[in-house]
């Protein structure tokens, strides 16, 4: 201060050498920035590598199909170009060309060329994803396409009169540039007809849209019931003396150490319709042995399993959130007159919402993506988006559907996330 | 020390080769890797000293392409169903086998006539003709299921049935239980009106069944009395029913014959070790050693006649084929054309039923 005082002129405060304070902070606190950032970065770069880029792949191949543009070698890595001259062509000729005599040539040209790099698989896969049954098409036109003569347009007419549908022109011309909105549109069961116009698939083909909204809801009524059983659970592990609430702990943690398909198939020996619950029902007298309940192989089955499944993940937050809660607050409201359920909604309940919100949280997103459990005990109308997602992955090989289908479902979650941030607010969650 | 952690990092990203030689083969589990083990992979490491690790999958054809394009193979012999083999194989998944490599029959017929037709292609060589049949557990149904048909009439037999969950097979049987001949189901099932005729006879037990995905279920659902009736991978009602003693019996009518092809994925590990695999697994007299462990047929003709008893050394194997003569009654031959073409499309029609 007393720089300040004998030295009017000066502009601010200075170090000992005459720097300008301010700088000197900034200079500091930047270098304890660049330490911090470098204690970091390790963390940073596992979690770009293992989850950004992995995620933004994913985003990028619901988008991205180069299956009718390029083969890849999958030994040697070399990519050559395919359909090059059809491409060509439709560069040339606008949308809604009738296919001529050269666009024909060029398309026996390129049939050639898939016969000797091997692709014609690949390429009608690219196609029969959105026009079924037209893969068999390219694989017999390559086998083929040596021995046609001109004109080109009889001659591969005669081969299969399926070459002249518009459709196929249309998917053809939309599949010969890499990036497409195809896979997003068949998530939402929408497709586009022989003009690009968008329009539904036909009502026996539609099922994502159907599937999200059951995902969602099976979700919700997860997450509300595991709140309602796990809410006394975890009052009770949390007002108990220790020696016997760590007992109860290790109740609920002994599930949770368990595998996930040991607890599923758990489940299905109790709950199948020959199965310990029903044949004790019937033991009992309860329900004849004609009317077996079934819990199984349905939405029930789902619900159940998955109610079992999540609810360490509803116990533990609130469990955390409620043991420090000092009971002279409840006891004071009672002493001031209030009812046990007003002292309960007043009191109580609202200082437990962090926990509350934090396990349903962890559970909606945990069962929004679950797929082992309905998979085992769904049946038909027990399955969820996350069941189709497996399938495109795994049995149709249709990773841009999978990829699309997953993405939706990741932006479905983010907007879910949004929401509640603006009625709960995220800071508010409490994990412990 | 920064440099010492990414090095490790980067280190323990790469899995080390195995010294030894070894070949991993994946298949589907239960009594059929049982058959494969004993038939093959024993007698495939006493004259090579190669290890042979067995691994299982609910299907072995899915987890390829996942590892191929990942770049991260670890199975070098995957046993896989006939469309599942060509599909693969037109994405370039597979490597391709020279059938150079298969030794002649033992009286010297050249393997490429000595296999059934079709049974060698670009990328996949046979070792079974395995079907999709129906069986029924004596116990629980009254009277005698006969007829595919039968499968689909609750009235007569009622109670549950168990049915693959997938659009391949069910829909054949569908159609055949509606009263389509064998020789004309591919035609029907080519035109929208067939798909729906076969959808319209599944809508009439929909609320009876229970869908299995891995084959070892079939015998399951059926002992617990979970289901009544179920279609099944033959073999396994066969394990179950002389093995294990449980009361089920195949009804044969509408029987859907299909291959199992041995294929090698690309890029696998140990290739060289994977071609000596299938070259000794699928000899003739292999192929025979394996029938006595489970009741799938040889693909190759010179191991029909050496086909005998059953390892309990008295049940005679060849009326248990689904080769038999008698058992061709009402057989339908499984066409992979039909299905590398429309399997995408009609399993998406076919899990929008499901949901419905």
């Amino acid at each position: 201060m007393a720089d300040a005082t004998t030295n009017p002129t000066n502009t601010g405060l200075t170090t000992a050498d005459g720097k300008p304070l301010k700088a000197a902070l900034a200079h500091a606190q930047a270098r304890s920035r660049r330490r911090a950032f470098l204690l970091v970065l390790p963390l940073l770069l596992f979690i770009v590598i293992t989850f950004i880029a992995p995620i933004g792949q994913m985003l990028k191949r619901s988008v991205y199909n180069d299956g009718f543009t390029v083969q890849k070698n999958l030994t040697t890595g070399e990519k050559t170009p395919i359909m090059v001259n059809l491409a060509k062509w439709f560069d040339e000729n606008p949308a809604g060309t009738e296919p001529d005599e050269a666009a024909f040539a060029a398309l026996v040209e390129d049939l050639k060329q898939l016969k000797e790099t091997r692709a014609a698989g690949q390429a009608g896969t690219r196609i029969n994803y959105e026009l079924s049954g037209s893969r068999s098409l390219f694989t017999q036109g390559a086998r083929k396409a040596k021995k046609l003569q001109p004109p080109y347009k009889e001659a591969l007419l005669e081969l299969n009169p399926k070459w002249d549908d518009p459709k196929l022109w249309q998917v053809m011309r939309s599949a010969s540039s890499n990036f497409t909105g195809t896979f997003f549109l068949a998530a939402t069961d929408r497709t586009r007809d022989a003009d690009g116009n968008i329009q539904r698939v036909e009502e026996n083909r539609q099922i994502y849209l159907k599937l999200f909204w059951r995902t969602l809801k099976l979700s919700v009524l997860i997450t509300v019931l595991t709140l309602i059983l796990a809410y006394p659970i975890a009052h009770l592990l949390a007002t108990l003396p220790l020696r016997y609430s760590n007992l109860l702990m290790i109740f609920v943690l002994l599930p949770f150490w368990t595998s996930l398909l040991v607890r599923t198939t758990s489940w299905m020996i109790l709950l199948q319709s020959q199965g310990v619950l029903n044949d004790a029902m019937v033991a009992m007298g309860l329900i004849s042995d004609g009317n077996r309940i079934q819990m199984m192989y349905n939405q029930t089955g789902t619900v159940i399993a998955m109610t079992h499944i999540l609810l360490p993940f509803m116990v533990l937050p609130l469990y955390s959130v409620m043991r420090p809660i000092n009971p002279s607050y409840v006891r004071a409201a009672r002493s001031l007159g209030a009812t046990s359920w007003t002292a309960f909604r007043r009191i109580y309940f609202p200082q437990t919402i962090p926990g509350i919100a934090a396990g349903g949280l962890l559970v909606f997103i945990l069962a929004v993506g679950y797929y082992i459990t309905p998979a085992l005990v769904g049946g038909s109308d027990g399955t969820l988006i996350s069941n189709l997602i497996a399938f495109h992955m795994q049995k149709s090989l249709n990773w841009s559907m999978a990829a699309a289908l997953a993405s939706l479902l990741l932006g479905g979650i983010l907007i879910l996330y949004w929401l509640y941030d603006r009625l709960v607010g995220i800071d508010n969650l409490k994990l412990g | 020390m920064k440099k010492i952690l990414i090095l490790t990092t980067a280190l323990s990203g790469f899995a080390f080769a195995a010294t030894a030689a070894e070949v991993t083969v994946m298949s589907w589990g239960g009594a059929y890797t049982k058959s494969q083990v004993e038939a093959y992979h024993k007698p495939f490491t006493a004259e090579t000293g190669i290890t042979v690790n067995s691994v299982d999958a609910d299907n072995p054809a899915t987890p390829i392409k996942a590892q191929v394009e990942a770049g991260n193979v670890t199975i070098d012999v995957a046993d896989v169903e006939f469309s599942d083999a060509i599909r693969l194989c037109d994405e370039g998944l597979l490597e391709e086998i020279d059938p150079a490599i298969l030794p002649a029959a033992p009286d010297g017929t050249p393997a490429t006539e000595d296999f059934i037709d079709g049974a060698i292609q670009d990328c996949a060589v046979a070792n079974i003709v395995w079907s999709t049949v129906f069986a029924y557990n004596k116990d629980n149904v009254d009277g005698t299921p006969t007829s595919i048909a039968d499968f689909f009439d609750t009235t007569k037999f009622p109670g549950k049935r168990g049915l693959r969950k997938s659009a391949k097979a069910t829909l054949e049987m569908a159609l055949m239980a509606d009263g389509v001949p064998s020789d004309k189901v591919y035609e029907v099932l080519n035109t929208p009106e067939g798909v729906d005729r076969a959808f319209a006879k599944l809508d009439t037990i929909k609320g009876d069944i229970v869908w299995w995905e891995a084959g070892a279920q079939p015998p399951q659902l059926l002992a617990d009395g979970e289901v009544v009736m179920s279609t099944a991978y033959n073999g396994r009602i066969f394990n179950a029913a002389v093995a294990e003693s449980q009361p089920l019996e195949v009804v044969w009518d509408g029987q859907i014959l299909d291959f199992d092809l041995f294929v090698i994925p690309k890029g696998a590990p140990n290739k060289d070790e994977a071609m000596k695999f299938i070259a000794f697994a699928t000899d003739t007299k292999r192929l025979a050693d394996q029938a006595s462990y489970i009741s799938y047929g040889p693909a190759r003709k010179s191991s029909g006649a050496l086909v005998g008893l059953y390892q309990d050394g008295k049940t005679e194997m060849a009326p248990h084929m689904p080769t038999a003569e008698a058992n061709l009654g009402n057989a339908l031959v499984n066409n992979f054309e039909f299905w590398v073409d429309h399997d995408a499309e009609l399993n998406e029609r076919f899990n929008a039923w499901l949901a419905k």
